[in-house]
């Protein structure tokens, strides 16, 4: 069997969270791997490595995708936003205080996949209900919340977001 | 009952875990950063039942970034895993923590590789070659009993490890020629608990002390302290366990694991952090699985509808080991001890067996057991009332124990006291205008359209004269709450849970400040770390806010008593003229008030305001036993509409009415319930660990093991009541469970409601789209199977 030499590293450069970074990256170095230990982005979490559950989005060029779906050595020359790069973000301050009001979160590790998958959605300034919303968010897994939390709180944001601009 | 309007207890306080955990800034054990870290790969069996011939290691050792690969014959000072009981009948398995000579299921761990990273150790973990020697794998349930079955562990003699029988009342009731029965047999079959975050360990050594640390994605830190000071032989006071933010736990991490153990072995070898992150398919493959029972029970009623006997065959299925420190005893036994609900029938008789098969152990999963029995007392109960042409609310009424029963002792032993029954299922009745649906339903063309009900009592917080699980050598029925004031007038409280979604450094700190009169927000919860406390377990068993949140008003008011005192000498005043709010002390009717700041600075460092007889540590300690346990009840009812020609079941309505006594916070209470049923949901309609003739699962990935998504689990609407209160401090029952127990059983009989047009009745959870198409197109049914004598 032969294995992968680990001299013969990829040098990608790109943005992280508004940040340009440099690196050198074995070849089969998972992406989330890559942003939980060569970034140190532990707020990306890894659910299943199969591209199911969704802990792991990020945003890829503002598309949600499965960090533990694609290599670090793939993200040269773009521009990748995680949850770190949000968190304080005023602009996501309302869909905030929407989860912890509804309660959309028990032990997190689900949320900040939920987090950039809502903001994904958020950033399409479309009008969804909640029916439309249960099936945008049917690709993230949580196990604690039952989702009625989650599911109310990105309604009130939409609901909230939506008069606002009719006013 | 507190006739005073509370500040605290009882509201919607928003919860103080959600800005670290919304931020990313929560910090799990695989976030944990240390340098000089190694990593481990587990290489696991891949056939079910077998021998080891040879491991041969020396292509892996060769791999540059290794450093190490251990196989039993390292570890041969470990004793092995041995979960004992005080059980009768009883024979307890022994597991190495790795596997010595004969495997039992896929995924036992056989040798593991310690290295640089973890794609290296996994590199390596390849290269291993293991020669094993096949046997027959022990796979089905009930062949398993049989005389001629392959044994499992040869030292026991039998794959039989545990049986008991229960006998309540007499068989005299059987003569009786008016005597009418329902019978059939059930089967729940095989979960995964599934908590987002899979089973994670890192143990760091201090260099100077040789102190060690585990962090660990564990519910029971002081379990795991203790059983590893057991194994390991190392004093408490070198080796700590910390559970640190967990991603959910189910009952899956409620138990001792073999690579828990390594990798606090090979940190002391190494003298270097270590770390094991497990990955999705292993923890499919090895975290402890839960609910696989087979029950033949019969329910025996007369003619007016009055159940007189219940009869149950249980056999548990309780995979390759009995699990510590719970035992195969854990689920299997529950379900007898459950199945009787909470309705009055005087004779019981019950026969369990805990049955080894060559399939990961099971442990706890939320529920234990009564997510089996419930379903099927509640199913029989539908079909009895098919029987008698009754109303099955009706049928439920009339047998249900009332309020001036209790307490009542059901046929297993189980005392109910201080239950709303016929309340829960009264309130729900009304909110799913039970009757109007049952109107609609006889009048109009409705098949496919059903409504299903399901009560059930449960035991939570469970005190220490009853085990978690029977005749364990565990106390899981105190816990103790350090409560202090340091020489800044900050409030700290320590407790030996170990939150994990609960968010109880919430619910801990409302209740505190309620008794003591301050902010919930200025109050520290520690919990989750066992270098803080002397003894306790964790957080399982619907305890945590029941048991934790009682001994948090007894060392609070021990601490106010202290306050109080020492207010009184500052004011020149009596106690009852003083008056704590908000954080600070008043002197009723005057204007005269301190913070806790000046409190504590009188106390520690002015040496001047207080004699010294007063200057004592603002510190209470004090331990709390319920001594039994709080009966927890609820009804559920599910609203299903099956597609007829797809067979795809919509939950379309779905209630629970429940009485967990006083409610601390109600919107975490809700979801609880809402989470609950939502696993509920999954083990009714889509969630089931199969595993072939060979004993591989071929569910091992979330794609083939359903877990629900937003799409399946509708708003669930939940009524509280809290008239009927329990007999400890704080009037709180645990709840954490309850809503898997209801849901599989509601789901089950409105599914049965729905297709009752064609004369079948759902058996087996889950009743997934393919296994519904099956019953009704070719009859066939998976349950059709013969129970050995």
């Amino acid at each position: 069997m032969k294995f992968y030499n680990s001299k013969n590293k990829i040098n990608i450069k790109f943005k992280l969270n508004d940040k340009i970074i440099e690196k050198e990256v074995e070849p089969r170095l998972l992406l989330s791997d890559f942003l939980r230990y060569n970034c140190g982005q532990t707020g990306t979490h890894v659910g299943c490595e199969h591209g199911i559950c969704g802990a792991c989005t990020i945003l890829f060029n503002e598309q949600p995708i499965r960090s533990c779906l694609m290599l670090a050595a793939q993200i040269r020359d773009s521009e990748i936003l995680t949850i770190e790069g949000v968190a304080n973000d005023s602009k996501y301050k309302d869909l905030r205080e929407a989860f912890k009001k509804h309660h959309a979160l028990q032990c997190g590790f689900c949320t900040p996949g939920f987090f950039i998958t809502i903001i994904s959605i958020l950033n399409e300034n479309v009008y969804y209900d909640e029916e439309d919303l249960r099936e945008k968010l049917s690709g993230n897994i949580c196990r604690c919340t039952g989702y009625t939390g989650i599911i109310l709180a990105v309604s009130e944001v939409i609901k909230k977001r939506h008069s606002k601009e009719l006013i | 009952m507190q006739k005073k309007s509370q500040k605290y207890v009882g509201k919607n306080v928003l919860r103080f875990e959600d800005e670290r955990l919304l931020s990313g800034n929560g910090v799990y054990t695989s976030d944990l950063k240390f340098s000089s870290l190694l990593h481990l790969s587990f290489l696991r069996s891949n056939i079910a039942h077998g021998k080891i011939v040879s491991i041969n290691k020396e292509k892996a050792e060769e791999i540059e970034g290794i450093h190490g690969v251990f196989t039993y014959e390292n570890f041969k000072e470990v004793p092995p895993i041995k979960s004992t009981s005080r059980m009768k009948n009883y024979f307890a398995t022994n597991q190495n923590v790795l596997c010595s000579d004969k495997i039992r299921y896929v995924g036992e761990p056989l040798a593991v590789v310690v290295a640089e990273n973890r794609y290296i150790a996994e590199d390596a973990a390849e290269l291993i070659e293991v020669e094993v020697k096949n046997l027959d794998p022990v796979i089905d349930t009930l062949e398993a009993t049989k005389p001629y079955s392959e044994i499992l562990h040869n030292e026991i003699k039998s794959n039989v490890i545990l049986e008991r029988n229960f006998n309540t009342g007499d068989k005299n009731f059987l003569h009786d020629k008016d005597l009418l029965s329902v019978k059939n047999i059930f089967r729940m079959t095989r979960k995964s608990p599934i908590s987002m975050e899979t089973r994670s360990y890192v143990c760091n050594i201090d260099k100077l002390t040789k102190i060690l640390t585990l962090y660990s994605s564990t519910q029971v830190p002081g379990v795991i302290k203790d059983a590893l000071s057991l194994f390991l032989k190392i004093p408490g006071n070198k080796l700590n366990v910390i559970a640190p933010d967990v991603g959910g736990g189910f009952g899956g991490k409620a138990s001792l694991y073999p690579e828990e153990i390594i990798t606090v072995l090979l940190c002391q070898r190494f003298n270097r952090p270590i770390k094991w992150v497990s990955d999705r398919f292993e923890d499919f493959m090895s975290t402890s699985q839960g609910f696989e029972e087979v029950m033949e029970v019969e329910l025996f009623f007369k003619p007016t509808g009055q159940f007189i006997g219940l009869y149950g065959k249980i056999i548990g299925d309780v995979g390759s080991y009995s699990i510590y420190p719970w035992t195969a005893a854990l689920e299997p036994m529950q379900v007898a001890g459950f199945l009787q609900g909470p309705y009055k029938i005087d004779n019981f008789n019950a026969n369990v067996k805990c049955v080894v098969t060559n399939k990961p152990p099971t442990g706890p999963y939320r529920g234990v057991g009564r997510p089996a029995a419930v379903f099927a007392i509640e199913r029989l109960i539908d079909m009895a009332a098919k029987k008698l042409k009754t109303d099955p609310a009706k049928l439920r009424l009339q047998n249900m124990i009332d309020k001036k029963d209790l307490p009542y002792r059901i046929g297993s032993g189980i005392v109910w006291d201080n239950a709303g029954f016929k309340e829960c299922l009264k309130s729900a009745l009304r909110i799913s205008k039970y009757e109007k649906f049952r109107r609609i339903k006889n009048n109009e063309n409705s098949n496919w359209l059903g409504i299903g009900i399901a009560s059930y009592g449960e035991l939570t917080g469970i005190g220490s004269k009853i085990s978690v699980a029977p005749g364990m050598p565990l106390n899981t029925g105190t816990e103790t709450c350090i409560i202090e004031i340091d020489s800044t007038g900050s409030i700290s409280a320590t407790f030996a849970i170990a939150s994990h979604g609960q968010g109880l450094e919430t619910t801990l700190a409302q209740i505190i400040a309620e008794t003591l009169g301050s902010k919930p927000d200025d109050i520290k919860i520690n919990q989750g770390n066992t270098s803080l406390i002397k003894h306790g377990t964790g957080t399982y068993a619907s305890r945590s806010a029941a048991i934790a949140g009682s001994v948090a008003i007894k060392s609070t008011k021990k601490l106010k008593n202290q306050i109080m005192k020492i207010a009184s000498y500052i004011f020149e005043t009596t106690k009852k003229n003083i008056h704590i709010n908000d954080g600070f002390i008043f002197q009723k009717d005057t204007n005269k008030k301190i913070s806790f700041y000046d409190l504590a600075k009188a106390v520690y460092s002015d040496m001047e305001t207080l004699p010294i007889k007063l200057r004592k540590p603002l510190v209470a300690t004090e331990t709390y036993d319920p001594i039994f346990g709080a009966t927890t009840t609820a009804t559920h009812i599910a609203i299903v509409e099956v597609n007829p020609e797809t067979y795809k079941i919509k939950i379309k309505d779905y209630i629970v009415s429940e009485d967990c006594g006083k409610v601390i916070n109600p919107m975490i209470v809700d979801g609880q319930v809402q989470g609950g049923v939502a696993q509920g949901i999954g083990a009714a309609l889509y969630e089931e660990l199969k595993y072939d003739e060979a004993g591989q699962l071929k569910t091992a990935t979330l794609a083939d093991y359903l877990i629900p998504t937003s799409s399946e689990v509708p708003n669930i609407k939940i009524e509280h009541i809290e008239n009927f209160l329990p007999d400890n401090l704080g009037k709180f029952k645990g709840m954490g469970e309850g809503g898997t127990i209801g849901a599989t059983a509601a789901i089950a009989n409105a599914v049965s409601d729905a297709i009752s047009h064609l004369n079948i009745e759902i058996t087996e959870l889950p009743i997934s789209q393919d296994k519904l198409y099956n019953l009704i197109n070719t009859g066939e049914n998976q349950n059709e199977l013969k129970f050995g004598k």
